[in-house]
């Protein structure tokens, strides 16, 4: 395994997206500047300058043509990707935490956070084809969850959306009158603040990661429990391979206690699981600090084999991509990859 | 100040004044029937616990009775003193000294009511002045009020008590016969406290009793595994069963700090430590011995903690737990309490003094007994700058006759460790070096069994090492000593009878730079496990001392707890709650394999339940040791189909949770292709599905990698 570092963001990244063909990595930041890589070779291709805070989210049209980013300056932004040039930006009255494009990419789904009086809030835009004519409305605005929701994603056919967030419940909303129309079990579901949410390549099935240690796999349409995944330690990211039955979890403490506690401590290793079994059967080791975000590269055939991005927090408070090439054999994951700085992608 | 005493007619005057009637006819009043009008209580335990509620708001007064009779002018002279006497000892409430005057001779009756704001200090007041001498002739006789009422009940004409007929109890040894031989123990975790088998064969738990809120504060086995106590409040109690867990007696002792079992269970001692009202004052103790099967208190000890912390500085709250300290093997027979000057030992057909008094030695600081046998060690430290040298001295019990004696020059502390057979006793004596700024560790070795107990000084090989941890082998000859200074001390393993030297100790190996502080011998002796707690992170060492070989050697990470099986047959190690990540425990092989690990946030307790000690013979435990490949055959056997069972359970379970897997994946095709032509309006028409139909399939390849033939000869 032979690794390249990917030098560009200068302050914690905080989420990463591959696009559909799996050739383009985007990667957002705490340093206001979304990044654009090229998957293969870790070459650094563009920045997207504008944010002037925190961007938390980002999401690529199918086509690649269009990157939303959404920032904690409180606004979410449409990209040419090809140009790094702005289209429009939506403002709101509170940091924006999680974007994801439609079906067809006419819409949008933005969660914002609570902040001062406002409480938090998913909206629906409509995405313009001709970038002049796009207007800041939204079709829809629903709330109601208590506190942050940290993701919202859309359901089968874009008629739904799901969210989570820090109440620790899941919910699925009628997308166009925006009712609730289902709630996860309290027994059942998470016990504490869901920290991400990621949906199966096909959208069938998601998969959520919650600070109770614990990740859950559940039914799209029926919100169905189907398997439960359980760590040792808070979940801050989950992924699912497109490929294989495996599920990789992601965390660690938080950081703020990184340095108090030897680094084996922390647990901040990816821990790999069979998606049916439900047992844990590798895990990439090394890394010291939380892991806040993973993602899977979507074209996994081009290799034959997984690729797996991993964002680790480090001493120095920067946080690194990990994209690594893992085949079938746990052991090829136990990749050791210590106090690194940089981005940097390992091919194998 | 005079108490107020309000005459009858005062009252009827006053009663008429306000408009009260009050001639009650009380016969008018109809309550409903029963004691407790009807109301049924919701606790069980009303019904059978009548002598545990006396709580007649009484329990604070005191009376005083012998005081001398005084006329009028006297009166306040005499209050005045007896003020004196009694606010010494706690706090007398307003107008809480009441002293009753005769209406017609205008004198003192020669006795008073005293009330306090506590029960606590009314019983310390009753104790401090009972048979307090005012003058010769009156010499104080104190009460509890409540006493009183309590002896007034009693009838004056003897019945015979009630004979209960006698209902057969369970078997409480039923998890001894349990068919897989299995061990059992006890965890805590938040607010459960489970009971669970330790199923090392198929790498698992199954959980025989578990309760929310079970205990206050922890749990504990008595010492032969019969019972499981649980701490609460108002008192302790334990619990037993053949199948499960019932409640089989509690024992009342409010808040109870900490309890032990003798060694046979046949008695509890409970402990409790109370805030005094005078901050100056020290904690007042209690302490209750029950009888474990009747519940009834054998002895009670109440007193200033003061008393009870001779010796040994600190321990828990103040005291050396366990105060009374139990001889004689499982028999119960004597317990021993050290004092001030003196060791009192006391027997327990009576609860009382051994021939009335104490075992007077002065100075004494430290005693243990040995495990097996009646026999007392004591430590006498260095007196009067080094002219009276410190002394370990054997005494017998009952006879209280000296065994043997040793005494020890410029000593500055001493440890004594018995071996678990009660052969031999390890005195491990801090020494000063001749400049007297720095101090070294030797070991003087006594030999019990053996004619005139033989004492052996042993010297590590580099004297100047600090011993960090030292054990002895449970019922064998030898002991392991961790010694050294710097951050990977040294292990060496002594054993006090080798083949060539059979009087004589002597040292079997030395293990050099280990990572390691504590020591965990085997119950049954041969294998230890070397551990580095604390500052180590939790290393384990699997060590066979008969072959002086490491078997393994693995981590449980801020590992906090080790404790080996009664059987020696596993291992557990724990990481509890004074950690906040990794809490749960791990159970291992004997020999130092992993066999399975269960995570449990706030895991506050891990013990397992102890065996009583084997019927058989020390021949009978040769012959099937002589044997044993006979009986491991079918034990193996067993083992065996055990674990193809499990092969195929496994295989079963995850065969169907594939089809349950296979179910889903359907469904999801079936759903998406139903929407497949609304997702391509939704896309204008774009058709491309197709990188979402991926499929994964497992193909199982089978390969020759070796073929050989051979022809087998029979002779």
């Amino acid at each position: 395994m032979r690794p390249i570092l990917m030098k560009g963001h200068e302050r914690p990244l905080t989420f990463l997206k591959y696009n559909r063909d799996g050739d383009l990595l985007f990667s957002c930041a705490k340093d206001h500047t979304p990044t654009v890589w090229f998957a293969d070779n870790g070459e650094r291709l563009g920045t997207y300058r504008g944010h002037n805070g925190a961007v938390w989210t980002c999401d690529v049209s199918r086509d690649s043509t269009r990157l939303i980013t959404g920032s904690a300056d409180q606004t979410v932004k449409l990209w040419n990707v090809q140009k790094g040039t702005q289209l429009y930006t939506f403002n709101f009255g509170s940091p924006a935490r999680s974007v994801e494009f439609a079906i067809g990419d006419k819409l949008a789904v933005i969660t914002t956070d609570p902040f001062m009086e406002l409480t938090s809030a998913i909206h629906v835009k409509r995405i313009a084809g001709d970038p002049t004519e796009q207007t800041e409305e939204s079709v829809l605005v629903i709330k109601g969850p208590q506190g942050r929701i940290n993701r919202a994603v859309w359901g089968p056919l874009n008629r739904t959306i799901i969210s989570a967030g820090e109440d620790a419940v899941i919910r699925i909303w009628d997308s166009e009158t925006g009712k609730l129309l289902k709630e996860s079990d309290k027994e059942s579901g998470h016990k504490k603040t869901i920290t991400s949410l990621t949906k199966a390549a096909d959208g069938s099935h998601f998969l959520s990661g919650s600070l109770d240690k614990s990740a859950k796999l559940w039914d799209t349409r029926t919100l169905t429990l189907i398997k439960t995944y359980s760590t040792e330690r808070p979940v801050n990211a989950v992924a699912m391979s497109p490929l294989l039955d495996h599920v990789v979890l992601g965390g660690g403490q938080d950081a703020s206690a990184v340095t108090t506690t030897d680094h084996r401590a922390g647990k901040f290793e990816a821990k790999f699981y069979d998606k049916i079994l439900q047992e844990e059967i590798g895990g990439v080791k090394g890394h010291f600090g939380p892991i806040n975000a993973l993602a899977f590269n979507p074209d996994g055939k081009r290799y034959g084999a997984n690729k797996i991005s991993l964002l680790i927090y480090n001493l120095l408070m920067k946080l690194d991509v990990v994209v690594c090439c893992a085949s079938n054999e746990p052991c090829l994951w136990k990749v050791e990859i210590y106090g690194s700085t940089d981005v940097f992608i390992i091919v194998s | 100040m005079a108490a107020e005493v309000m005459l009858m007619n005062e009252i009827e005057a006053k009663a008429a004044s306000m408009g009260i009637d009050l001639n009650i006819d009380f016969n008018s009043i109809q309550l409903p029937r029963g004691e407790d009008c009807g109301i049924v209580s919701d606790d069980e335990d009303v019904y059978h616990d009548d002598q545990l509620e006396f709580d007649s708001g009484f329990g604070n007064v005191i009376v005083v009775d012998n005081l001398p009779v005084v006329p009028r002018e006297k009166f306040e002279k005499l209050e005045g003193v007896i003020r004196k006497i009694y606010s010494q000892i706690g706090v007398i409430k307003e107008d809480g000294l009441w002293m009753p005057v005769d209406p017609e001779t205008k004198k003192t009756l020669g006795y008073c009511f005293i009330e306090y704001n506590t029960p606590q200090e009314a019983e310390l007041a009753k104790e401090k002045t009972n048979g307090y001498k005012l003058d010769r002739a009156h010499i104080f006789a104190v009460n509890m009020f409540d006493d009183f009422d309590k002896y007034m009940r009693v009838p004056d004409e003897w019945a015979p008590p009630e004979i209960k007929p006698y209902t057969p109890g369970e078997n409480l040894q039923k998890w001894l016969t349990d068919e897989k031989a299995r061990d059992q123990f006890v965890i805590r975790a938040g607010t459960d406290t489970e009971v669970l088998w330790n199923d090392a064969r198929q790498s698992k738990t199954e959980l025989v009793y578990k309760r929310t809120y079970w205990t206050e504060s922890f749990v504990q086995w008595s010492p032969l595994g019969t019972y499981l106590a649980t701490v609460h409040r108002q008192g302790a109690a334990v619990w037993g069963g053949a199948n499960t867990f019932n409640r089989l007696m509690r024992y009342a002792h409010p808040q109870v700090k900490l309890i032990d079992f003798s060694p046979g269970e046949k008695f509890l001692v409970t402990y409790s430590s109370h805030e005094p009202s005078n901050p100056r004052d020290a904690n007042r103790v209690v302490i209750n011995i029950f009888d474990v099967r009747t519940g009834k208190v054998m002895r009670d000890f109440k007193g200033s903690a003061d008393e009870f912390t001779i010796g040994g500085a600190g321990g828990v709250a103040g005291v050396s737990w366990p105060v009374f300290r139990w001889g004689g093997g499982k028999e119960d027979k004597y317990f021993a309490k050290l004092g001030k000057n003196m060791i009192s030992v006391y027997e327990t057909e009576t609860f009382s003094l051994i021939d009335k008094k104490s075992l007077k030695v002065e100075n004494v600081v430290d005693f243990s007994w040995s495990p097996t046998d009646l026999i007392l060690a004591l430590f006498v430290p260095e007196l009067g700058g080094g002219n009276q040298p410190a002394r370990v001295s054997l005494v017998q019990i009952p006879s209280k006759v000296e065994l043997r004696q040793k005494n020890l020059f410029s000593v500055s502390d001493c440890k004594m460790y018995w071996q678990s057979n009660g052969e031999y006793l390890a005195v491990k004596a801090d020494r000063y070096t001749k400049t007297k700024k720095s101090t070294y560790t030797g070991f003087e070795l006594f030999r019990i069994k053996e004619r005139d107990i033989p004492i052996e000084v042993l010297e590590l090989d580099n004297k100047n090492d600090k011993i960090i941890a030292f054990a002895w082998e449970p019922k064998g000859h030898r002991f392991a000593v961790i010694h050294g200074d710097n951050p990977r001390p040294d292990i060496s393993f002594y054993s006090m009878k080798s083949s060539h030297n059979l009087g004589r100790v002597s040292k079997l190996t030395t293990l050099k730079g280990k990572q390691a502080n504590a020591l965990f011998w085997s119950p049954g002796g041969r294998f230890i496990v070397l551990a580095g707690l604390k500052g180590f992170n939790g290393q384990l060492e699997f060590f066979n001392v008969d072959e002086l070989e490491t078997m393994a050697t693995a981590e449980h990470f801020m590992a906090t707890d080790i404790e080996w099986d009664p059987t020696g047959r596993y291992v557990a190690t724990a990481v509890t709650s004074v950690h906040e990540m990794e809490n749960g425990f791990n159970i291992w092989s004997f020999h130092g394999k992993l066999l399975y690990r269960i995570l449990k946030d706030h895991f506050f307790q891990f013990l397992w339940r102890p065996r009583p000690p084997s019927f058989l013979s020390a021949e009978k435990e040769e012959e099937i040791l002589k044997y044993l490949k006979k009986y491991s055959k079918k034990y193996d056997a067993e083992d065996q189909d055990v674990s193809m069972l499990l092969s195929e359970q496994d295989r079963e379970k995850r065969r169907m949770l594939k089809e349950e897997w296979e179910k889903w994946i359907s469904e999801w095709r079936r759903a998406s292709e139903e929407e497949k032509l609304e997702r391509q309006k939704l896309r204008d028409g774009e058709a491309s599905d197709e990188e979402e139909e991926y499929e994964a399939k497992e193909v199982e390849v089978e390969e020759i990698l070796d073929f050989s033939e051979e022809v087998l000869f029979e002779e």
